[in-house]
Parts: structure tokens; C-alpha cells; sequence
């Protein structure tokens, strides 16, 4: 999804946590042009989810093994900690049912990679200010054609991590490129987080 | 060229079966043995220096080795996956050497039922051996290693030609590149048996049957064979297929209160059972509905199908239909998550199609789309 967007800038910093070899689940993958990334950048191993026929047959012409599927109906195909990761890049905020695709992803997942455009970021801060909703690089669509249909904040991801057994790990916050670290909720366009759940990795399926 | 020829530049163009005589005797799945047999096959393309870019094409019920081109006796008898399969079409025959074969059992040629058994100098009708998708699978090695080919760049096939397929990666792992399955299933569900037992019973219950043997009695049991296909018709289409086709449409505008053909789906289902009858072998279709229901890899591994592919290596290409209610997407999903489970190569795709199971043998451009990039993604 928003396969759109320019230069996905989370690619390094997703790619910077995978462990070399490490099976990977890319949910929401597009064209499968992260997944490539991650074979060639640290020899993963994995599939794509999409649910759109034009991103599967890119991601076959892209080498990518690709798994056609709604991801609003779970990951029920997928065991337990099947995958060492399962990463979430810049779907969430377009996705309905969050609660429940978060905890198929730790479920699925040893541990999940989850990025999302900040809507704390000071530009749409602004444009809210000045009487409109934000329009961005990284939040690309007029409030009448967006996908995306839960717009949160740093802050608001972050609480809702705690209410729901997600631990996090790491988190990477960037604005233009660069890595933000004062004010990310204020500062960063982009987070991306590294989550587990709390008390450990999810169990291994019997 | 005959002028009637439909002589188009992506037609691999006039075709001639071809038969080979086995005689190394085929142990079978069910303990009888054939004793020797002949397969019926044709070839398209040319199978290049190295033997690595030939496709082993599997027929479902009522298909066979006739896949692609058509014959110059009769140029309207067109090959049964002739849009796939061509110069240029998804299925390239200017890269690939692609084979068709009728199965073991079959009635298109190769040893099947109403062919004569040697001991006895007389058609082996019920005599013939219950064949299963791994004896074809066997019979199709034989084939392979008959032509040169070690190992088949890809197998491909829909229904029960996936079934094959999916066969084939499971006791040739190292002889199969990829494997296409499409509208398939890894075994037939109780619905599944029971329409085929309908069709089975209709066949063998037709006073014309006499026991398989008919075939000494100079009688065909027509009316079960075409009753047996008017049920499968019915199968192989969508309720909404169904529905757009024929709806209620009356042959004469209105009721005439009786019981001969009113509405067009009677029509459309009688002509069907009545064309299938007279080519068809009421033994071969016993005999594959058969191989049908016993199809279960699994059920060797305690039901367990991840298990049964362990030993797997080939790539895969899973397809199905959202309105195949015959082999539905979940069936395609069971096969896909034994796949995922021992971390094979696949791709899976749900094709939004209107035709029902049948909808494997359109030429839906998504789906050829898909099997053309797949194809192309084959190793040179």
C-alpha cells in the first residue's frame, strides 16, 4: 500500500533490525520492492501479502513469492511464531480492524516491525491550525480520497502499546531522511517501531 | 494449408498425437499390476540442447493429450488449453517444449478400458484396474524419461491436472521447477464424493452397463454417461455463471406444461450429456472419478499435508477462483498453508472470476498474466 510514496525511507531502518537469513512476513507488501531489498541487503527469506491483483503480479515480475490475501480478515493462514518477523510498512493507519492486525502480527511474528506516517508531525499540526486537514509527502491524499482512515500520533501509538501487551523494542523517528530524536512526536514524519509482546516472544505453534 | 484451418500466428498450428508402447510392467497404487500399456501424447516447441525447458501439462476429467493446435483432419477439434498454450501465449512455445499426454486408463488413446487386454484378447473392461493420481504421475515419469527429459521445467494443470501437479513435487521433488496448481484441492471433501458417486451410480446402473462389459454387447450406457455429465456441468458452473447464461429463458416463451426441454439450462445440460456421451468411456469415467475421491496425500501422514510435503522442493504457483465452489479458495489456501509451513516457494492468487471451477480454462487476463510473468521468471 502507498506504494506511492517516494523513496520509502523506512526501508533502511527496517532492514537495519533484520537479522541476516531472518523469515520475513511483509504485510501490505506492493510490488514486493522492500522484500527484494531485504533478500538482497541481509538473505531473508519470506513472503508478501497483498490483496490487490496488480501487486501480486508486480511482485512475480519482482521475483517476490507473494500470498494474495485480505489482511482486514486476519492471518489465519500463518502459524504461531512463524516468522521471525512480520513487518507492517505504512498500512496500519489505512487498515480497519488495528486491534486485532497488530495482535495477528505478534502473534504470527517473533516480533513485528510496524511504521506509520506521524500525524503529530508539525507540518500537519499546522495545516490543521490554518483550517485543513494535513497534506504531505508522507500523508500524500485529499481528506475525500485517502485510504487512510486512522490518523494517530507518536503519542497515541505508543499509549496504545501499553494498553495492549505490546512491548516496544526500538523506534526510529524520521523527518526528510534524517533520524529525529528531539520532540519525534513533534519533529518526525515517519516512525517506525520494532515490537514485541510483553513477557517474550509469542509462543511457538504446537 | 486447409482453408478451414484456423490458421492464427499464435497457434502452435496442426498437431499429430503421438503413441509410445511401454512394456516394463506399472506396479499401481492398488496392487494390480499393468502388465504393459501405450501412452498417447503430443508435443509443441522444441525441447532445446540442455532437456531443460520442457512442461508437463496434466489433463482433468474429461480432457486429454490433445492441449494445444488442432488437427488437420479437423481443424475445429482445437486443443483444450489452446489459449494458454502458444507462440507468444502465456504458456511460450517458442521457449518452452510443451507435452500433453492422455492418462493411464483414458479413452483417448492410450491403454485405458476399451482397450483389448493382451491375456485375454478381449477389451479389458471391468477387468481394468482402478487407476490413482500417483500411477499417472508414475506413467508420466516413464513418459519423460521415454523423451529425454529428466526434469520438467514446470508441470502445470488445473482441477485434477493440479492435483497431479501437486503430485508430482511430492514423488519427483527433483524433477519438477514449478509447479502450477490451479482450481485444485489436496483431496476431495464428502460433497465432493457424493456428486461423484451420483455419477458413478447413473453410469452403473444404466441397464447398458452390464457390469463394465459392455463393450462385447455392442452397447454404450449412453443415459448414464449423460446423466453423469449433466451433474458435473452443473458443478464445473457458478450459480451467478449460471444465472447470467441461461437465467429462467424459455426455448418457447412460455410453459408448455410438460417435461420436454423449456428452459435453455435443460437445453444447455441435455446437449452436453448427449455430445459427451458419444466420445466418452462410461470405464474411464468410473476410473477417474475413482482416482478423484482417493486423491490425499495427507492421509498417509495422518492427515497431516505439511508433512506430506517435506520432502518437496519445487516452486509453486497456486491459483484459484472466489466462485469455484467445486475446489473453493480455501481448498487452494489448505494447499498453500502446507506450502508456507515447510517454507516452499509460493505464490498464491485468488482470481476475482465470475465462471466457477471452470473458470481455470478462460483466458481471464489476470490469470494469464500472472502464469505469463511465472513463466518467464523459469531459469533459461
Amino acid at each position: 500500500m502507498n506504494s506511492a510514496l517516494p523513496a520509502r525511507s523506512d526501508f533502511n531502518a527496517i532492514a537495519g533490525w533484520i537479522k541476516p537469513g531472518a523469515h520475513v512476513l511483509d504485510l501490505g507488501c506492493g510490488d514486493g520492492s522492500l522484500l527484494r531489498f531485504l533478500k538482497e541487503a541481509r538473505n531473508a527469506t519470506g513472503y508478501g501479502v497483498d490483496i490487490a491483483d496488480d501487486n501480486v503480479l508486480a511482485c512475480v515480475k519482482n521475483g517476490i513469492d507473494v500470498i494474495q490475501s485480505d489482511l482486514e480478515a486476519g492471518l489465519s493462514g500463518f502459524d504461531s511464531g512463524s516468522f521471525d518477523c512480520v513487518i507492517l510498512s505504512q498500512t496500519l493507519q489505512a487498515m480497519k480492524h488495528t486491534e486485532r492486525l497488530l495482535k495477528e502480527i505478534l502473534r504470527v511474528g517473533r516480533e513485528g516491525i510496524v511504521s506509520f506516517p506521524n500525524f503529530g508531525y508539525w507540518r500537519a499540526r499546522l495545516q490543521l491550525m490554518g483550517g485543513h486537514m494535513p497534506v504531505s509527502k508522507e500523508l500524500p491524499y485529499q481528506w475525500y480520497d485517502t485510504p487512510n482512515i486512522h490518523l494517530f500520533t507518536l503519542a497515541d501509538f505508543e499509549k496504545f502499546c501499553r494498553g495492549h501487551g505490546v512491548r516496544i523494542l526500538e523506534r526510529v523517528v524520521l523527518a526528510g531522511g534524517q533520524s529525529v530524536t528531539t520532540w519525534p512526536n513533534m519533529f518526525g514524519a515517519l516512525a517506525v517501531y520494532r515490537l514485541d509482546r510483553t513477557g517474550g516472544a509469542a509462543p511457538v505453534s504446537a | 494449408m486447409n482453408a478451414a484451418a484456423p490458421n492464427i500466428a499464435d497457434s502452435v498450428g496442426a498437431v499429430t498425437p503421438v503413441d509410445v508402447h511401454f512394456d516394463a510392467p506399472l506396479r499401481l497404487k492398488s496392487g494390480a499390476t499393468m502388465p504393459q500399456y501405450d501412452l498417447r501424447y503430443e508435443t509443441y516447441g522444441t525441447l532445446n540442447a540442455q532437456r531443460s525447458n520442457a512442461i508437463l501439462v496434466c489433463h482433468a476429467l474429461n480432457a486429454s493429450h490433445h492441449v494445444a493446435g488442432w488437427y488437420a483432419s479437423d481443424p475445429r477439434d482445437i486443443g483444450w488449453w489452446d489459449n494458454l498454450i502458444g507462440p507468444g501465449k502465456p504458456v511460450d512455445t517458442n521457449r518452452f517444449f510443451v507435452v500433453g499426454v492422455n492418462n493411464l486408463g483414458g479413452c483417448h488413446g492410450s491403454t485405458g478400458p476399451a482397450s483389448v487386454n493382451p491375456a485375454t484378447g478381449r477389451p479389458w473392461g471391468a477387468d481394468f484396474p482402478v487407476v490413482t493420481v500417483d500411477d499417472w504421475v508414475e506413467a508420466q515419469a516413464r513418459l519423460a524419461t521415454h523423451l529425454g527429459i529428466e526434469r520438467f521445467a514446470a508441470v502445470i494443470g488445473g482441477s485434477l491436472g493440479a492435483m497431479q501437479a501437486l503430485q508430482w513435487t511430492m514423488t519427483y521433488p527433483d524433477r519438477v521447477g514449478l509447479a502450477l496448481v490451479s482450481a485444485g484441492a489436496p483431496k476431495l471433501s464428502a460433497q465432493n464424493i457424493a456428486f461423484n458417486e451420483v455419477a458413478r451410480q447413473a453410469i452403473t446402473t444404466d441397464p447398458d452397463f452390464h457390469g463394465g462389459n459392455y463393450y462385447e454387447h455392442g452397447v454404450v450406457p449412453r443415459r448414464g454417461l449423460r446423466l453423469a455429465r449433466m451433474l458435473g456441468h452443473i458443478t464445473y458452473l457458478s450459480d451467478d455463471a449460471m444465472a447470467e447464461k441461461f437465467g429462467r429463458e424459455l426455448r418457447g416463451g412460455e410453459f408448455k406444461f410438460g417435461f420436454d426441454v423449456e428452459f435453455e439450462i435443460e437445453s444447455y445440460l441435455r446437449y452436453q450429456g448427449d455430445k459427451f456421451s458419444t466420445y466418452f468411456d462410461a470405464n474411464t469415467y468410473l476410473r477417474i472419478t475413482k482416482a478423484l475421491d482417493y486423491f490425499d496425500p495427507a492421509f498417509e501422514h495422518g492427515g497431516n499435508l505439511s508433512a506430506a510435503l517435506k520432502g518437496a522442493r519445487s516452486r509453486y504457483l497456486v491459483v484459484s477462483f472466489t466462485s469455484d465452489w467445486r475446489f473453493s479458495p480455501a481448498r487452494s489456501r489448505e494447499i498453500v498453508k502446507a506450502l508456507l509451513d515447510n517454507r516452499l516457494n509460493v505464490t498464491y492468487a485468488e482470481i476475482d472470476a465470475p465462471h466457477g471451477h471452470d473458470a481455470f480454462l478462460m483466458d481471464d487476463p489476470r490469470y494469464h498474466a500472472l502464469i505469463r510473468a511465472t513463466m518467464e521468471s523459469l531459469p533459461q
